[in-house]
């Protein structure tokens, strides 16, 4: 029987805002089928989006749903979280969203380690405002705001998450759905800070003008550049220099996380137990 | 007269403390002069009940939170001062246009820019009337005394859950840090004070959050109890969901204007002191004046009283809405009204616009130093 997505979508909303070919629709349905798989309650799961084409995203399934202003993301979620431990608090943000206007709250996120899978959906570009230079846009590359040529160095998206704290970081490409929503039903289960970058393409605002003319081309492309992490490893530096590896990247279970280390500062104060020290902890700077 | 205590406390600690007594169970914020024993003193009275306070990476992370704290139901609370007032109004703009309660407590410090960080103004003053780009109309409290950063906050809380908005408290720098004696209701009285926020018990079927009378504030349930629907900073439509259709979005943005102005009978708070015998008389003198500005200007009218002066106080405690018709009813029965402010004409243009009269006379101070009744006095004796 075929998947009935239709249960976790407002279909009333539909046709989505997004373009023809769209990877974000992708990504869409992975996480539908990933909630789906976890048997989540759509009352106990609360969806976070900013501003961009992926601020949409939470507009279109039925769960407690939240659209913020630009790059706020993380922040909005630390706040839902913290009061309701309990639920499932899940942000999607763009590359302009989660990197650039709120880079500061995606990495304190990471640093937490509070229990929210973000997904950051990297699309190399700014794609609802027409083509201007995000922090992944590769260099070399034509946006409307460096039409002589982007010459900005680009984030790892990864890379910053794993070096913030993240205790689950992970990479797909919308041209593998079955492995992106694997991949998002393992940051779902995991406790703490799980983000995962899903490379989306965007042959409207990135592609047309990058000689990418059309979905399937923007889609050859983000193939060209990634890897899974097993080869990737594999690889000399000199054959990594422009590519990006893809599957679960890096997951460490021991890290505390935050909602239950704020438990222990309600102990502290409601006497149940002596003032935390750096005893408490094994990694202290 | 109900049940009273006393304490002895500072302004930034009262206001953290009623907050607490107030149903508080979160706060968010970062830190910041002259504000940040708010948050010194919450971060240890929340976790004793169960509430969280978390400092965050930055002024705007402080007011995000605290938003989704409150969209999930908690009474919710940031403290800060006017730089970190300036970070957050894209946000407070978001808590307008969604509807969601919630307290800022502003210390006011010098400003503009970082300004005069450990002195006091009352410099945020036109801020506090519209944060954020767009039509909505803030609800701005003012303390003018140690018991009403208690009280004050307090009825923020109240009136944010009554309106479905943020609710701003302004302190200054000199209320905030003053110590001494305050004379407060107990807990009880304000435990039995506490108006939760309306909540929508039918079918979840038959919820819509947006739809409500023309002033009226929307019905927000708390999320993660069965009712699914939409925040946004979007105009949008009866169930929160983003729309561009005219009538729809004209009618949101009035309703956000007119929920607060049809009812404000219920916000409008003032002070009127010793104008009992002010009638109208020859050489009477209304001073208008807010926050701890007032003291000294109490302090004032006894000196000019005691000179044969015939003076009296008029002092907004809701400072946004403006008490317009008491402004009125008062300058037009009085000649001679002189405000007193920690800014430069910031609450004068105010008096102006609400008693359509030009000739108010005005004492203004912007070096971070207080206004003293000796000021006042000599000001009122060579203007008047």
């Amino acid at each position: 029987m075929a998947f009935n997505y239709d249960q976790y979508l407002r279909v009333e909303k539909m046709p989505t805002l997004w373009c023809w070919g769209c990877g974000d629709g992708v990504i869409l349905k992975a996480f539908i089928r990933a909630v789906e798989k976890l048997n989540i309650s759509k009352d106990d799961m609360c969806v976070v989006s900013g501003i961009g084409c992926s601020g949409r995203f939470s507009s279109y399934v039925d769960f407690n749903t939240v659209h913020t202003t630009h790059g706020r993301t993380v922040a909005y979620a630390t706040g839902i979280k913290l009061a309701n431990p309990d639920k499932h608090v899940v942000c999607v943000a763009g590359d302009g969203d989660a990197l650039a206007i709120g880079g500061n709250h995606t990495i304190h996120g990471c640093r937490r380690n509070i229990d929210i899978t973000m997904i950051i959906i990297n699309n190399f570009i700014y794609g609802l405002t027409n083509s201007q230079t995000s922090p992944t846009t590769p260099q070399g590359m034509w946006t409307v705001s460096q039409k002589a040529g982007n010459i900005d160095p680009t984030f790892n998206t990864c890379d910053l998450a794993i070096a913030s704290g993240a205790s689950f970081v992970a990479r797909e490409n919308v041209t593998s759905p079955k492995k992106l929503e694997k991949i998002i039903v393992q940051a779902l289960e995991h406790k703490g800070f799980a983000l995962v970058e899903a490379l989306s393409n965007c042959h409207i605002n990135l592609g047309r003008k990058n000689k990418m003319n059309s979905a399937m081309a923007n889609l050859d492309w983000i193939d060209s550049i990634t890897v899974s992490k097993k080869k990737y490893d594999a690889m000399s530096p000199e054959e990594q220099l422009n590519l990006l590896p893809t599957g679960i990247l890096h997951q460490n279970k021991e890290v505390a996380e935050y909602c239950d280390m704020y438990a222990e500062i309600q102990k502290v104060h409601q006497g149940e137990r002596k003032k935390i020290t750096q005893d408490d902890f094994t990694k202290k700077i | 007269m109900s049940a009273t205590r006393e304490v002895i406390s500072t302004g930034n600690e009262l206001s953290a403390i009623a907050a607490v007594d107030a149903g508080c169970t979160f706060f968010g914020g970062y830190p910041l002069t002259p504000s940040s024993e708010v948050m010194h003193v919450i971060s240890d009275l929340l976790p004793k009940v169960g509430g969280t306070a978390i400092q965050m990476e930055d002024e705007i992370a402080g007011i995000c939170c605290v938003i989704g704290a409150a969209m999930g139901g908690a009474r919710a609370l940031t403290a800060t001062s006017g730089p970190g007032v300036s970070l957050k109004a894209e946000n407070l703009g978001l808590a307008q246009m969604a509807e969601v309660p919630l307290v800022l407590v502003n210390v006011m410090r010098g400003g503009p820019s970082t300004g005069l960080p450990t002195r006091v103004s009352q410099g945020d003053i036109k801020q506090a009337s519209n944060p954020s780009h767009g039509d909505y109309r803030s609800i701005t409290l003012c303390a003018g005394n140690l018991a009403e950063c208690y009280t004050e906050t307090v009825r923020a809380f109240n009136l944010a859950d009554r309106f479905m908005q943020p609710v701003i408290v302004l302190l200054d720098e000199t209320i905030g840090h003053m110590h001494g004696k305050a004379e407060l209701p107990t807990v009880e009285a304000v435990k039995a004070g506490i108006v939760p926020r309306k909540t929508f018990d039918g079918a979840p079927e038959d919820y819509r959050p947006y739809e409500c009378g023309p002033t009226e504030p929307a019905t927000l349930n708390p999320m993660f109890k069965g009712y699914r629907y939409h925040f946004t900073g979007l105009h949008h439509d009866a169930m929160g969901f983003p729309t561009e259709e005219i009538e729809t979005c004209r009618k949101l943005i009035q309703r956000l204007e007119d929920k607060v102005m049809a009812h404000q009978d219920e916000i409008e708070l003032n002070e009127e002191f010793m104008m009992d015998d002010l009638t109208g008389e020859e050489g009477e003198v209304l001073i208008i004046a807010y926050g701890s500005v007032s003291l000294a200007a109490k302090e004032a009218i006894r000196h000019l009283r005691a000179d044969g002066i015939k003076a009296g106080l008029f002092r907004p405690i809701t400072i946004w809405p403006s008490p317009a018709d008491k402004i009125k009813e008062h300058t037009s029965k009085i000649k001679n009204v002189l405000c007193v402010e920690l800014n430069i004409r910031q609450y004068t243009e105010e008096i102006e616009r609400a008693s359509s009269r030009l000739d108010i006379e005005g004492l203004y101070k912007v070096n971070g130093r207080a206004i003293s009744p000796y000021e006042i006095v000599n000001k009122v004796k060579e203007v008047f």
